[in-house]
């Protein structure tokens, strides 16, 4: 029983002032919510007691119908019936994948592709609302009170366009955001807490349509995602569409099925692939709509056989997840399952094999994420006390580095990739050119070591800056990563104190396979774009050069050079200049013609320095210095 | 139908009541909110109302409201060091079982 202090009249302090908090899991396949009570984690059911609400919206004739209902009518109104959109999130109709643009009439609407339906044309993040909107009806029902915020998770890979995304389809559906979390985190959340476990652990994520693994470092309660990686185009959809083809093949039937046939199919391999889980052999029948009958046995070793390349697939990141963290497989002490195709025996096997070690999957695999996400939100939502054993501080890393543009195109990181968030990290900078009083800041993702190569996030200027000359300004660019891995950029001239800043609300775009080509291009491209760094910078040096030595010799170089120093040096400035307009490629001539300006301009300067002294020193008697 | 508190509590709410300066004595209510359905409250009590009950223990007055009454009858109130955390203690008969983080109870 907790001690309990006098209080003054009237201000006792009612218990339990229990802030209603709900971590959802929004799937690509299936979406959850659960929430803390009693101490315990726990996963809400609906009113027919099914846990799992399938990420699936229907725009039928008569309103918005969300779940297994719309999921039930998928094969009879498959275009109205929406699946597997959060792959369409964040994105463009250029980045869709062709499953998605053969199952529904995508349109390029502004920002982000739109999905045109019976109720007219609807964005990824309206039918993920539509999605969230049911769950946090279920919640407040079951609660008995208005939530006061949920924590959402994401998929470690979501870049900040996605994450944005995310969180504006839970403020359309009327949720508060506590925060984003990555799944592979609440998932150690979930397990971290309840086993009590400290150590290096693997999160080996692989949902309906994602796969993430996630390496992170337990210890004394605190959680610190030491890499991510994955596979945003993985998932258990892909082994339903395997076993599909397959099937189709076995039923001899080689011409397009039409589009309710097609998804019957794939309705018929995800239940076999399930039966699969739990015995030896499925058998898989069905009708076809032109009378085509479908009868074939399948057993657990030819599903195994069919997407062991799939599996194979999905063993690639970790194992580049594993050399980000600098570590082997046998580092790590247990790998956490998550999502219901870990369920698949052979996936199972597999992870066991490369590990070495039995994975864990005592919690229900579909149900951790959001049980993880649960307990943060009850955290966040101020239900634990201070000091209690759950007050434990989380860490999480940025998936690509940020950083701006620089001269010459070039990208100068700020916050590896990799870094833990939230973060702040600064860097001064300075002027370019004398006078220079604006400085464009352009913000880039990516691991390239070219702009071009990266992704453009933002750009800002800072007007105002007093005029130097060049290199004497400084300014000082901070980037700020909030605890959803939202960014802000700043730069502030230190001198005038002069700022501006900009919040990074990207516009959608990049997709998650974008995410993973880059850091794909940014490791096979390491070499070249090093030599491209250096020619750069050595153009840049080699400009700035010429630009500096040029305006001394308006300014001083009539008083101090004689003629014959002044077209020597003149000589070597054009030998420069020409050299960087006809000759782009070659570091080293520049580097030399770059040398050779300095030595002929070396002279001139002391001479401009020694000059600048006595101007300072004329006319004053040695008292007065 | 008592309520009592034990010397060590009696020493207590004596010494608080006299830093305050004022006070009638102590309320001992219920309230029904918590886990478990109902939670004590503690306060200093300024004035006496006409249905309140008043028991005296220790040189302390106790007001408890009629509604409250059944749920804590037989409580001795204790006062208590558990650690570094000091501060009282409901040793309530009626009390069948506590919520886990120990705030409210059920009969």
């Amino acid at each position: 029983m907790a001690l309990l202090q006098i209080a003054e009249p009237g201000l006792a302090a009612a218990p339990h002032q229990h802030r209603l908090a709900v971590g959802i899991d929004l799937g690509t396949t299936n979406s959850l919510v659960a929430t803390v009570a009693s101490g315990m984690a726990k996963a809400l059911p609906d009113a027919d007691g099914h846990v799992l609400l399938p990420s699936v919206v229907r725009y039928g004739e008569s309103g918005v119908v969300v779940g297994r209902a719309a999921r039930a009518e998928q094969a009879v109104d498959p275009l109205n019936t929406l699946a597997s959109v959060k792959r369409l999130m964040g994105r463009s109709l250029a980045d869709t994948d062709a499953a998605m643009r053969s199952h529904y009439r995508l349109t390029d609407a502004p920002g982000m592709v739109g999905i045109e339906t019976r109720a007219g044309i609807k964005s990824p993040v309206e039918v993920s609302a539509d999605i969230l909107r049911p769950l946090r009806e279920r919640a407040e029902a079951s609660l008995g009170g208005e939530l006061t915020g949920a924590v959402i998770t994401v998929p470690a890979y979501f870049d900040d366009a996605q994450r944005q995304a995310t969180k504006d389809a839970a403020r359309l559906a009327g949720l508060n955001v506590l925060r984003l979390l990555n799944e592979p985190t609440a998932a150690a959340i979930a397990y971290g807490l309840d086993n009590a476990a400290e150590g290096i652990y693997a999160v080996y994520d692989l949902g309906g349509g994602t796969f993430d693994i996630s390496i992170l470092k337990l210890s004394r309660g605190v959680f610190e995602v030491l890499a991510t990686n994955g596979d945003p185009a993985l998932g258990g959809d892909d082994f339903d569409h395997r076993l599909a083809d397959w099937l189709k093949g076995q039923a001899g039937i080689a011409d397009e099925l039409p589009v309710e046939d097609l998804r019957r199919l794939l309705a018929l391999a995800r239940s076999t692939k399930e039966t699969l889980s739990d015995v030896g052999q499925a058998v898989a029948s069905c009708n076809f709509s032109d009378g085509r009958v479908l009868d074939v046995i399948v057993s657990r070793g030819t599903f195994a056989e069919l997407t062991a390349d799939l599996v194979a697939r999905s063993l690639r990141p970790v194992r580049k997840a594993l050399r980000d963290a600098n570590l082997g497989p046998e580092d790590v002490k247990g790998v956490v399952m998550v999502g219901g195709s870990t369920r698949m025996p052979h996936v199972q096997a597999a992870v066991e094999v490369l590990f070495g070690t039995a994975p864990l999957n005592n919690l229900d695999p579909d149900q951790v994420v959001a049980l993880g996400a649960a307990m943060q939100a009850d955290v966040l939502a101020g239900n634990r006390k201070s000091g209690s054993e759950a007050d434990w501080l989380l860490l999480d890393v940025c998936p690509l580095s940020l950083g701006l543009e620089t001269m010459g195109g070039l990208v100068e990181k700020i916050v590896p990739r990799n870094s833990t968030i939230p973060t702040a990290r600064a860097q001064d900078f300075t002027t370019y050119k004398d006078g220079q009083t604006a400085m464009s800041v352009h913000v880039v993702q990516g691991e390239r070591e070219i702009v071009s190569e990266c992704r453009s996030l933002a750009r800002f200027t800072l007007r105002g800056i007093p005029a130097m000359v060049a290199g004497a300004a400084r300014i000082r660019v901070t980037f700020q990563i909030d605890a959803d891995g939202l960014l802000s950029v700043s730069a502030r001239e230190q001198t005038s104190g002069v700022e501006a800043r900009v919040e990074v609300k990207p516009s959608y775009g990049l997709g998650d396979g974008e995410v993973a080509r880059m850091l794909l291009d940014a490791y096979g491209t390491a070499e070249l774009d090093a030599a491209t760094r250096m020619l750069r910078e050595a153009q840049v040096e080699a400009r700035r050069l010429i630009d500096a030595t040029e305006a001394a010799l308006v300014e001083d170089g009539a008083t101090l050079l004689a003629p014959p120093e002044r077209s020597a040096l003149q000589a070597a400035i054009y030998a420069l200049a020409e050299l960087l307009e006809t000759d782009e490629g070659d570091t080293r001539r520049i580097r030399a013609a770059t040398d050779a300006l300095n030595a002929a301009s070396g002279e001139f300067a002391t001479r401009r320095m020694d000059a600048s002294i006595k101007r300072a020193l004329a006319g004053r008697s040695l008292e007065a210095i | 139908m008592t309520i009592t508190v034990t010397d060590n509590a009696a020493r207590h709410i004596r010494k608080t009541l006299d830093k305050r300066g004022k006070g009638f004595g102590l309320r001992l209510a219920i309230k029904t909110s918590g886990c478990s359905g109902m939670a004590y409250a503690l306060e200093f009590a300024d004035e006496c109302q006409p249905e309140d009950l008043v028991f005296e223990s220790g040189g302390v007055k106790l007001l408890v409201d009629p509604r409250s009454l059944p749920y804590i009858d037989g409580t001795e109130l204790d006062f208590v060091r558990e650690g570094l955390n000091e501060g009282f203690k409901f040793n309530n008969p009626n009390a069948k079982a506590e919520c886990g983080c120990g705030e409210s109870f059920a009969v």
